[in-house]
């Protein structure tokens, strides 16, 4: 004879259930607001005027609001100018550094070459040095090339990454090897390998490589600040700097033009957030 | 078409790691050989040497005429099938096949006819369009098959390509890949662990362990005369049972004593191959299919008294688990019946023609019944 239901023994866990987990969406709103709130205010700024920039702390809100901000900044600053250089530069970057790095990447992983996995580490070790240490020898090494105030020494400096050669090699690593031996008896080259069974397989690899060395790029202040002196070669962050001076900042100029630096990183990130998941998951989740 | 020859082949790691060790095969034109073993005894490296996969430390190897050991695998004129396929993922079904083809630069419209002769031939025509993601285990593993013979190539290299299959696919296609070889009649090398696939497969069966080769020879031969206990024990569905003990002589016949638990009279043929080891501690083996009941016609030191543990009915044979006094396991296969008595002592007789006699040690030299071409080396 079947069991009658009993519902009642059922409830008091659901209740615990759903108390829990209220509590846990509560805390995870809050923990949003958080991180959002900066980005509010950065509007709210970016739609104030100069004069009424103190007031917000006290009024949480701008008595009038100020969109020409946004015009103005193209009228006193070449935006449009930094602007493409930032697109330029972090374009190439990107470019130049998934080929580098991707053919690195299929050399410490794929080929067996003496010493491999020695320089490998040693390439890996470069990653603790810390950029600013760089700043100076690059800065030299650039100067001597002749390389100063020009886009190539904006550009090539970076276009080699160990970060992303690591971040490659681990993809490649889970890609069977049997499927390169498979090739080579097929009678395909290194070369051949390379380019339509690795880089195929690598694509999901490869784009979020491509992402994190466009947004970092991009992103990239110091170095463009030091290397360039010709207005014509600023990128957006810099470019920005001349809202600031030494009689004060024009403090909604600089976040109306940093809200709208912001945007491509932003379109980028949301079209393409599949991959960065999973890149983030690399070597996490072999397979 | 070709003959491969493996001559002194050795495999060496890191300068001290010996992974394969004296290797020498002749394998002929058309010959399906199937190299067995457990897990590490060194037969995927061979295959892999073969392949060009792996460097050959020392000896030769040659396909044909030519030794190979310099040669890049696409030149060697073979092709493989490998354990997981190795199927090229973001290519469809006719672009793996037809890959090997392109890179060696064919006509598009022979391509095209080799592609689709095989694939009619293993019967995936349909799958064609299809990635591999999209097919079964099985339907995979015919592409891996049809992706090797669309190349035509002098040699098979087959490294375990049914053990991803469930059982009874592994069946069919076995049946299946002796089909096509008995058509294609192309020279196979065929690893695997397995030893049923060994013994129905081969031609002929290398069996390998400890990086050395134990035995080559036809799939009987090697059942019915394995060369040393480990042949003896690895080969054969049930595995061998083992005795040790002492070889006793008195009144001009051999006994096999072991301990307290056996005194078993050995026949009169025996006697010649075992002259010179009266006194030494051997082995006794034999398989489970060589016990029976012991019926009151059987001398009574053929007999060997066992006390039943467990009854495995199969069918038209049970498996009987049984121990000797001193805790020794041994397996019987013998004719079913109902009435089989459990947790009972009970005499069974050994089949002394099926008995092996080896020299201590895991592998110990069969005495009494060796391979043919040990016991008469002028026939070679």
């Amino acid at each position: 004879m079947p069991n009658p239901p009993t519902p009642t023994r059922v409830k008091p866990s659901t209740l615990a259930k759903t108390l829990g987990r209220a509590v846990i969406v509560a805390l995870l709103v809050l923990l949003a607001l958080t991180f959002i709130f900066p980005f509010v205010w950065q509007i709210l700024i970016s739609l104030s005027a100069l004069t009424d920039v103190d007031l917000l702390t006290q009024t949480g809100f701008p008595p009038a609001l100020q969109p020409e901000n946004f015009i103005t900044i193209f009228q006193r600053v070449d935006l449009a100018r930094y602007f493409f250089n930032s697109f330029f530069i972090a374009g190439w970057v990107t470019i130049l550094q998934v080929i580098t790095c991707s053919m690195a990447a299929y050399a410490f992983s794929r080929i067996q070459w003496p010493g491999r996995d020695k320089v490998f580490l040693l390439y890996l070790a470069t990653l603790m040095v810390p950029a600013v240490v760089l700043m100076v020898p690059n800065f030299v090494v650039v100067l001597k090339l002749g390389m100063f105030d020009d886009y190539s020494g904006l550009i090539l400096p970076s276009a080699f990454s160990a970060y992303g050669t690591f971040l490659l090699r681990q993809f490649m690593l889970t890609v069977p090897s049997s499927l390169d031996e498979a090739a080579a008896i097929d009678g395909a080259s290194h070369w051949r390998i390379f380019t339509t069974i690795m880089l195929p397989l690598a694509r999901p690899g490869i784009i979020v490589m491509a992402i994190f060395a466009f947004l970092f790029n991009y992103n990239s202040f110091f170095w463009p600040l030091i290397i360039t002196k010709t207005a014509n070669l600023r990128v957006l962050p810099v470019g920005l700097l001349q809202f600031e001076s030494s009689y004060g900042q024009e403090t909604p100029l600089i976040m109306a033009g940093s809200l709208l630096a912001m945007l491509p990183p932003i379109i980028i990130f949301l079209v393409l957030q599949k991959y960065l998941v999973k890149g983030i998951q690399l070597g996490a989740v072999k397979g | 078409m070709a003959q491969v020859t493996l001559k002194n082949v050795a495999k060496v790691y890191d300068k001290k790691i010996r992974a394969v060790e004296d290797v020498n095969i002749q394998i002929t034109d058309g010959e399906f050989l199937v190299f067995v073993g457990p897990s590490g005894c060194g037969k995927s490296t061979t295959l892999r040497m073969i392949a060009g996969l792996e460097e050959i430390s020392e000896g030769t190897i040659s396909i044909g005429d030519h030794v190979v050991n310099d040669v890049h695998p696409k030149d060697r004129d073979i092709a493989m099938v490998f354990q997981n396929y190795a199927l090229y993922p973001h290519m469809t079904v006719y672009k793996n096949m037809a890959f090997g083809l392109m890179l060696r630069k064919l006509p598009r419209e022979k391509i095209d006819k080799l592609v689709r002769d095989a694939a009619k031939l293993l019967d995936i025509a349909h799958l064609l369009d299809r990635k591999p993601k999209a097919l079964s285990g099985g339907q995979r593993q015919r592409v891996a098959l049809g992706r090797a013979i669309v190349r035509e190539p002098a040699v098979f290299l087959f490294d375990e390509p049914l053990s991803n299959l469930d059982a009874k696919l592994r069946a069919t296609t076995r049946t299946e890949l002796k089909k096509l070889h008995a058509r294609l009649k192309t020279t196979t090398i065929y690893v695997t662990h397995d030893q049923i696939e060994a013994m129905t497969l081969g031609d002929r069966i290398v069996v390998m362990s400890d990086g050395r080769v134990q035995q080559i020879d036809t799939p009987l031969n090697v059942y019915k005369r394995p060369a040393n206990r480990f042949v003896g024990a690895f080969v054969g569905a049930t595995p061998m049972n083992f005795l040790e003990g002492i070889l006793e002589s008195a009144d001009g016949r051999f006994f096999f004593v072991a301990g307290e638990t056996a005194r078993i009279a050995l026949p009169a043929e025996f006697s010649s191959a075992l002259a010179d080891h009266i006194g030494n501690t051997l082995s006794l083996g034999f398989r489970p299919s060589a016990m029976r009941e012991a019926s009151p016609a059987d001398p009574q030191d053929e007999r060997i008294t066992l006390r039943t543990i467990l009854v495995e009915p199969l069918g038209k044979n049970a498996d009987v688990s049984c121990e000797f006094p001193d805790g020794t396991h041994v397996l019987a296969r013998i004719d079913a019946r109902e009435d089989f008595p459990v947790n009972a002592d009970v005499q069974f007789t050994l089949e002394m023609k099926h008995v092996h006699i080896f020299e201590p040690g895991e592998f110990g030299a069969n005495l009494v019944h060796p391979p043919a071409d040990i016991l008469a080396p002028a026939a070679v």
